[in-house]
Parts: C-alpha cells; structure tokens; sequence
C-alpha cells in the first residue's frame, strides 16, 4: 500500500514537473512582450526596456527558466511583474476563496449527484428517473454563470438571502462565509450534479443485475442493506467523476469568480493574463496543479480501498 | 438522402446504420431537436440576409428600447439591434464550437482508435498525454492563451478543443478495445486481413456512433466555455456573440432583463436541442442488457413457431386460459413444503408477452430431494426464480398457487413474501463467483444476513458463520472469513455460497445447478455435501440441473421439463427403469455417455483426495478445496 502510494505520488510530482515546464514555455511563447501588456501603449521604448531589465526578460529564456524553477523547488514563485508583490504572498490570500468555493460545489455535487443516481438507478424508467433526465438535460444546457445571475436575481435581490457579492473569510465568521460562497458553489455545482448523477444511475443500473444481488436478496436482505451494497460496487465510476469535477472547477471557476465579485484565484487569472503578468500565471498554474495531484492522489487510494483487488496487489 | 428508402438494401452494416437514422427520427426526442438544430444551423449560415440592421450599427436614440416594429427584440444599451446580433451570434457561436470538435476529434479520434488497436507503449504515452490534459487547469491555459494572441478567436476555440480531446479519445479507444474483443475480428486476422482494411472496415465504422454521440455533447460543452469567455470580455469587440451580448445584459440585469433574457434564451435551447440529440442517440445503440438479449431471442423464436415458445397477446392471458397443466402433484398441499400449482413465466417484449413457462405443477414433501432436469431453455431457473419471486425484470409468474411451507403465498404483500427468504427458503446458486459480491469479505456476506435477517449480534453471527463454514467442509475458517471473493477457488465460493444457503435453517432449500460451473472432482464433493446436509437437517431439496448423472445421485423424484412443460415425472428408480417420454430417454442416454455417473465421480474423487497425481482426464484444481485458499493471493 505504502509502495502504491508513493507509487501514485511520483506519477504526480511528473505532472507537475510537465505541466509546469510546458506552461513556462506556452505563457512565454504566447506572451512575447510582456512589457507592452505592463506599461500600456504609452509607453516609451526606454520604459520598457528598464522593466524589461528589472523583471529580467532580457535574458535568455533557458536563464529565465532556471531562475524560475530553481525558486519554485525552493518554495518561491518569484514576484509578480505588475506590482513586484511575492506571488506566493498572493496566492496565499486568493487560494482560499477558490477553494472554499470549489470544495463546497464539490460537496453539494456528491451529495445531490448521490442521491439522485441512485434513485433514479434503482427504477429505471421510473417517474423520478424521467424526470431526472429531463432536468439533467436543461441543468446541461444552462452555463454555469448564466444560473449565477438567476441566482443572484432571485435570492440574493429579491429574498436577499445571501450577498450577491464579495468573500467573508472563514476566520471572520463562519455564518458570513458560508453565506458568501453558497450561491457560487451552487451555481458552480449545478452542472456536475447531472454527470455525477448519470454516471451513479448507470452504474446502479448494471450493478443491479449482477448476479450477486439476487444471491443477496434470497438471503432475506432488505432493499436498503441491498442498496448499500450496489453503493459500494458503483461508487468507484462516480468517485472518478468527481474527480475530475473538482479539477474543472478549480479553473472554471474564473466566470463565476468574476459574476460575484470573489477575489479567487479565477479573478487573479483573468488579471495577470491580461496584464501578460508570467510570474503570477505560472504560480497559479504550479499551485492548480498541487491540487489536482493531491486530489487525485486521494482518489487512487479511496478507489484501492473500494477495489480489494487492487488492494492485495 | 431519404432513409426510408434504403430500407431494402442488402448490405447489413449500412442498413444498420440507417436503421438507426430512421429509429432517430422516429422518436420525438430525435426529430424535434434536430428540427430545431436545423433551424440554427440555417439562421447563421444565411445570417447577412435574415439580420434587419447591421450588429455593430449603433443608434443611441432607440438604446434601451423594448421591442417594437422596427426593433423586434428591443435594442441594447449603446442602441444596436439585438434580433440582429442574436443572428449574426449565432453564426460566431457555431464556427467556434465547429473549430472546437474538428480539433478535439481530429486530435482524440485516431489516437483512441490507434491507443485502443495496437496497445502497448503507444496506449500507455496516450493515456497519460490524455490524463494529463485532464488535469492541467484548462481556463489558465485558455487564458494565457488569449492574452498572447489577442483573443484570436480561431486559436482559443482550437485550445478549447485540444482539452475536450481526451473525451474523444477515451470514447474512441474504449469502443475499440469493445470490438477488438469481439470474435469477427479475430475471424478477419486469421483470415489474413491487414491491420488497415480491419481498422477501416470493422473499427472504424463502429466508432461513427460514438463520435456523433460525443459531439454532440461537447458541441452544448464548447458553446457554454465559448460564452463565458465572450462575458469575461475575452474576444473581438467587433464580432457580435452570444456571450457578449449577456455580459452587457449582466450590467443592466435589472432595469433591462430583456436584454439579457434572448441571448441567454438562445444559447440555453442551442445546448439543450444537441443535448437531447446525443442523449436520444446513445439510448438507441445503448449496449442492451443480456436479458433483453434473451428476450429479443426469445420473441425471436417465438415468431418463427418453435416449439414451447408461445407468443400470447396481452388479452390471452388474462382471463387465464384453459390452462393445459403440466406435472404431478403428489401431496397434500398444507403438509408439504413446496408446492406449484400450475405456474405460467411470461416476459414483457417488443413482440409482445412471450411465455416460456406454461402452466407447470411440481411438489416436494419435507425432507424429499426432488430434481427438475431439462436442457437449457426449458424454464428450469425461470421456475426457481418464481419460487423465489426473484425473476429478473420484465418476467412476471402468474399460478393457481404456490404453497410453501404450507402456505399459499401468491397473494402474499411482496415484502411479506420476501419475508419467507433466508429464512423458510435458502438459495444456492448456479455459478460461485458472480454470486458473491466482490467488494465485501465473506465473512461480512455470511454475517449481515445473520445479523440483519436474524437478529444474532455481531460476535453470535461471527461464530454461527463459523460453524456454518465448518459445517461445509472448510478447513481455514478465520482466513476464508477474511477473504474476498476473489481470494478464494471456485468449489471453495460454492461452499461458501451453501454456508449462507443454510445459514437462515431454511426447511426448503433450492439449488439451481450447484455444481455445473465447478471442476468434475470438486461437483463430486459439492453433491456429497448436499446430501449430508439435507439429511441432518431435515429439508426439502429442490435441485434443477442438466445432468441425469447428479439426479441418480441424490434425487428421490425427478421432474423433466422441456421448452417450459412437464414432459415426465416419476420416482427416480422406476423413472431410470422405464422412461417413458422419448425425451427423458434421450436426457438420460446423454448423461450415461459423456457426463459423469456416479461410480464415475466417485473414482474421480477418491482418486484427488488419496493420491498425489490427479486421476487421467481430472483437473487439478480442486485440492484447493482442502488446503484453504488458493495461491492467487499470494501469487
């Protein structure tokens, strides 16, 4: 198990080994003149060749990049070019928010994808499973950001339940920050309740006719200890799943971000890629990354220990 | 091209295909959206001669204004016509969600189907490239993207469709890998066909299906991330979207919700139509269950007029016929422990109700072993299930009774019915391994019916579980309580599977073929056990099987069905000595010749347990059986 999971965990620090290198080299190819995108059009050529010289861009790109790796293995990500602020610094005051945001859309996405998958898995063809698929359909067809507003009309303005915008921090009030981010969450969640829920629907589906579940129930099993069973053999479809929404979310969440005035890492984004502001992208990007290892990692190991076959191997 | 006239063709595969266009269209969810998706695709192909005004046209007079005449929809906030910028946005929003699939399928398609085709090294370089890409931070790369190019529109939809690749790539190589298992495949490598004609010829054309599935999904996906990016501002200012058009409708959400109420609108039913198209055509071509496939069978030889399959009409059936029963009834119903008066199996399908039980009739007194012998077909499992009321979906049994332990129960609530399960019936199935549930030990599979059912605390069920595995003939009991299905040989499952059958001291006990899935030395010794069984405990023994060879072993009586009646009953002796049905003494004369008589087994299994060196012709599995667990686990 132990070898399994450092196993897994080298498989990680490769991607982001790769992904990192390959973004360095995507964001400085793409972003040929930073300078121009920092100082404006108005620039004069010898402005921009000072910042050129301070932000060190007017040394090969091999240079460059070791400099930067070399900071990042080190735990620094350098400083960003727009306000020569530390990015880590940055970051450690935007991640939260995206996080807290993505977890809690992730949370109502396994929860809700749950219990409707199985529903609707238990009595295919059922009223609750049509209708479910209806909804999936028009959940599908709605982006995410376009739900924001709806939501944001209705309860926030109209019922004011919740802030229409702005963060309160977790450690300010904890009422106050789960209010702020319920409504980003939920808009965020709303799509991936239908995958989930799809994937958890068709893997109860086949689940239910294995043989094993007759075997089951002539032992005079109830219908609940029934579904538990099927629970357990489906969720690994599911889990995938969920997965992969949480590594969507985590940069899908920029529109949303932008919709409710949360200072995320989405808004951060959107700003420095605007800015052509390098340093701050990649340590956005290195940082995305630790988190997709770190949640797949988690996956690996909640799956072997779903799978016993895996798990004596 | 008219489908409907291709009906006549000749050639399978492509009359296959069209099949399924027309199975499309004839569906409402299939014609209405793409009616609809039609519709679309001609609004922006002809958008300059249906747009009234110029999109980019400002006219501040009329900024603002609710819809009118001149303005069918209103116009916007700086006064440009929205019906006009809603055409020509969906001209924008088709292009770029065209460039986003040409991209993605051109990028995952052939690398699935080479991934899933050839395997090895390259398979693995593309699953990672694939997983890879799942788990970079798309929207940070589309960003910096978009920062680099200055929005280039055509590159940042490529970029969108570089990151829907791997769905494409994961569709292609897992539908690939499905038709490279199937066996006309290998028929057409043996045959000397090249990699080429096989790929283009087999695989390829299966994979079309897929594809079309999957983009019309990740079309309603690219057109959703197309729009975002549009409202967080990225993009020409000059090319009217859809996007765009609701990030300005945003702003003024609350004194004008017009405005943001069309684009909205249009890419909401534009998502929702493909949606319904790609959901509509995966339910077409969704693999079908095996029972479908038994019932399409089924009604397949029913409409030819084989015998023993009935296709009867909903109206047929009830009011019940003049039923024709089949089978002796031989005791007294409340004294015996079994009883099926006259059971009918039907099973719901396209060509209507198809019987393929007719009316049967069997008894067994307590502590009577009786056997049903019948060739596959012959609705031996299907009047199992009944008795258990576990027949899979879409069967239904209807009888003029079935009596258990004395007791009518087809008028029974279901769940009172199922009351009697684990409890006056246990059930041995016919095949160990898909009858254990792999994820749980076997000591949680024998305990929680223990525990739920019966009511035993933990530790009680823990040592009746115990005893049970014992009883079976289980050597390594506390390992085997901690195995997993998987751990354990396939003679070993079947003593457990008997462990959980008589755990519950059911006074019926219904085995359906218990030892047609296990190795000749192994049946041997899963018959012997049931004997002992059934005599220490006292029960009544209704065994189904395909082999005289078990029933002269230890049946007391013997039922023959074929193709879903009674054709013979009668005590096991006299029923050997003078058999009268022509097919009995067929059954019987196929035992005798290649399946395993008694002395047969016997040999076999003295000759396993008390020598090293297997008897000629006997695998050598079984010894498992003895020593605990096999050395998979370990291996």
């Amino acid at each position: 198990m132990l070898l399994f999971t450092l196993k897994r965990l080298g498989a990680g620090l490769v991607l982001l080994f790769v992904v990192s290198i390959a973004t360095f080299f995507l964001a400085h190819f793409a972003i040929s003149d930073p300078t121009a995108a920092l100082l404006g059009t108005s620039a004069t050529p010898a402005q921009q060749a000072a910042l050129a010289e301070k932000i060190g861009i007017d040394q090969p790109i091999m240079v460059q990049f070791w400099n930067w790796f070399s900071g990042v293995l080190r735990g620094d990500f350098g400083f960003s070019w727009r306000n020569f602020q530390p990015v880590g610094e940055q970051l450690a005051l935007k991640v939260p928010v995206t996080l807290s945001v993505v977890t809690f859309a992730t949370l109502i996405i396994a929860v809700v994808g749950t219990v409707f998958g199985v529903t609707a898995g238990l009595h295919p063809g059922g009223w609750f499973d049509r209708v479910t698929k209806a909804v999936s359909v028009v959940l599908f067809a709605l982006p995410g950001f376009w739900v924001s507003l709806v939501l944001i009309t209705w309860f926030a303005i109209d019922l004011m339940w919740f802030p229409a915008v702005g963060y309160v921090p977790l450690d300010q009030s904890f009422t106050g920050w789960l209010r702020s981010i319920t409504l980003p969450a939920v808009s965020l969640a709303l799509g991936g309740i239908v995958a989930v829920a799809e994937q958890l629907r068709n893997a109860i589906l086949a689940s239910n006719r294995q043989d094993y579940v007759r075997t089951l129930r002539s032992r005079g099993l109830r219908q609940r200890s029934i579904t538990l069973h099927l629970l357990r053999n489906s969720s690994p479809a599911a889990l995938t799943t969920i997965a992969l929404m949480f590594v969507g979310l985590l940069s899908g969440s920029v529109v949303v971000e932008g919709i409710f005035s949360l200072p995320g890492l989405g808004q951060l984004t959107n700003q420095s890629s605007q800015n052509g502001d390098i340093p701050m992208l990649l340590g956005i990007t290195v940082i995305s990354v630790v988190f997709v290892v770190i949640v797949n990692l988690a996956l690996d190991l909640v799956l072997a220990w779903l799978n016993p076959k895996a798990r004596v191997q | 091209m008219s489908a409907t006239t291709l009906t006549g063709t000749l050639d399978p595969a492509r009359a296959r295909r069209s099949g399924l266009f027309r199975r499309f269209l004839r569906k409402p969810a299939g014609v209405i959206p793409l009616a609809v998706f039609v519709l679309i695709v001609l609004v922006a192909v002809f958008a300059p001669l249906l747009a009234p005004y110029d999109p980019n046209y400002v006219d501040l007079a009329v900024a603002k204004s609710p819809p009118s005449p001149e303005h069918l929809l209103g116009a916007d906030s700086t006064g440009r016509d929205i019906l006009s910028r809603l055409i020509w946005g969906t001209r924008t929003t088709l292009w770029g969600a065209l460039i986003t699939i040409v991209t993605a399928v051109v990028l995952g398609v052939p690398a699935g189907i080479a991934a899933g085709y050839f395997g090895r090294a390259f398979d693995k370089i593309a699953m990672w490239v694939s997983d890879a890409l799942q788990s970079v931070p798309g929207m940070i790369i589309l960003l910096v993207v978009a920062a680099g190019t200055r929005s280039d529109f055509v590159i940042l939809m490529a970029t969108v469709g570089v990151f829907m690749a791997p769905g494409y790539f994961r569709m292609a190589r897992s539908t690939t890998l499905m038709v490279r298992g199937e066996t006309y495949i290998d028929a057409a490598r043996v045959s000397g066909l090249t990699n080429t004609r096989i790929l283009s010829r087999h695989i390829i054309r299966s994979t079309y299906a897929p594809v079309t599935i999957q983009t019309a999904l990740t079309a309603g996906i690219a057109m959703g991330i197309q729009a975002g990016l549009q409202f967080l501002g990225i993009g020409d200012a000059n090319t009217p979207s859809w996007g765009a058009m609701m990030s300005e409708g945003f702003r003024v959400m609350l004194s004008n919700p017009n405005i943001l109420l069309w684009p909205s609108l249009a890419l909401g039913i534009t998502i929702a139509v493909l949606a319904l198209m790609g959901s509509t055509l995966a339910e077409l071509i969704q693999l079908r269950s095996p029972e479908a496939k038994k019932d399409r069978a089924l009604a397949r030889r029913a409409r030819k007029g084989a015998p023993g399959v009935a296709v009867v009409t909903e109206e047929e059936v009830r009011p019940e016929p003049p039923a024709l029963t089949t089978g002796t009834l031989r005791h007294i119903a409340e004294t015996s422990a079994l009883r099926v008066e006259s059971l009918r199996v039907t099973y719901g399908t396209p060509a209507g109700l198809v019987e393929v039980v007719h009316g049967i009739s069997l008894d067994i007194a307590p502590g009577e072993v009786v056997g049903v012998v019948g060739e596959s077909g012959s609705g031996k499992s299907q009047t199992v299930f009944s008795v258990l009321d576990l027949l899979p979906d879409g069967g239904e049994a209807h009888a003029d009774g079935i009596w258990i332990g004395g007791r009518e129960v087809t008028r029974l609530e279901r769940t009172r019915r199922h009351e009697l399960l684990g409890r006056e019936i246990g059930y041995i199935p016919q095949e160990p391994m898909s009858n254990l549930d792999p994820s749980y030990t076997i000591g949680h599979q024998l305990t929680e019916p223990l525990r739920k059912v019966h009511g035993l605390g933990r530790g009680e069920a823990r040592g009746r579980a115990k005893a049970m595995l014992e009883r079976v003939g289980i050597v390594d009991v506390e390992r085997v309580l901690r195995s997993y299905p998987h751990q354990i040989s396939g003679g070993m499952a079947q003593r457990v599977l008997i462990a959980g059958a008589i755990s519950g001291r059911p006074s019926l006990l219904v085995a359906d073929e218990p030892t047609t899935a296990l190795d000749v030395t192994v049946q041997a010794e899963v018959l012997e056990l049931l004997r002992e069984l059934q005599a220490e405990y006292g029960m009544a023994l209704l065994i189904v099987t395909h082999n005289f060879g078990v029933v002269a072993d230890i049946c007391d009586r013997v039922v023959v069905m074929q193709h879903g009646d009674v054709v013979e009953e009668g005590r096991i002796d006299e029923l050997f000595a003078a058999p009268a049905d022509p097919y009995t003494r067929e059954l019987i004369a196929a035992s005798l010749d290649d399946a395993d008589g008694r002395a047969e087994l016997d040999a076999a299994w003295a000759a396993s347990g008390q020598t090293e060196a297997p008897a000629p012709g006997v695998e050598q599995e079984p010894r498992a059986a003895a020593s605990g667990i096999t050395t998979e686990a370990n291996r």
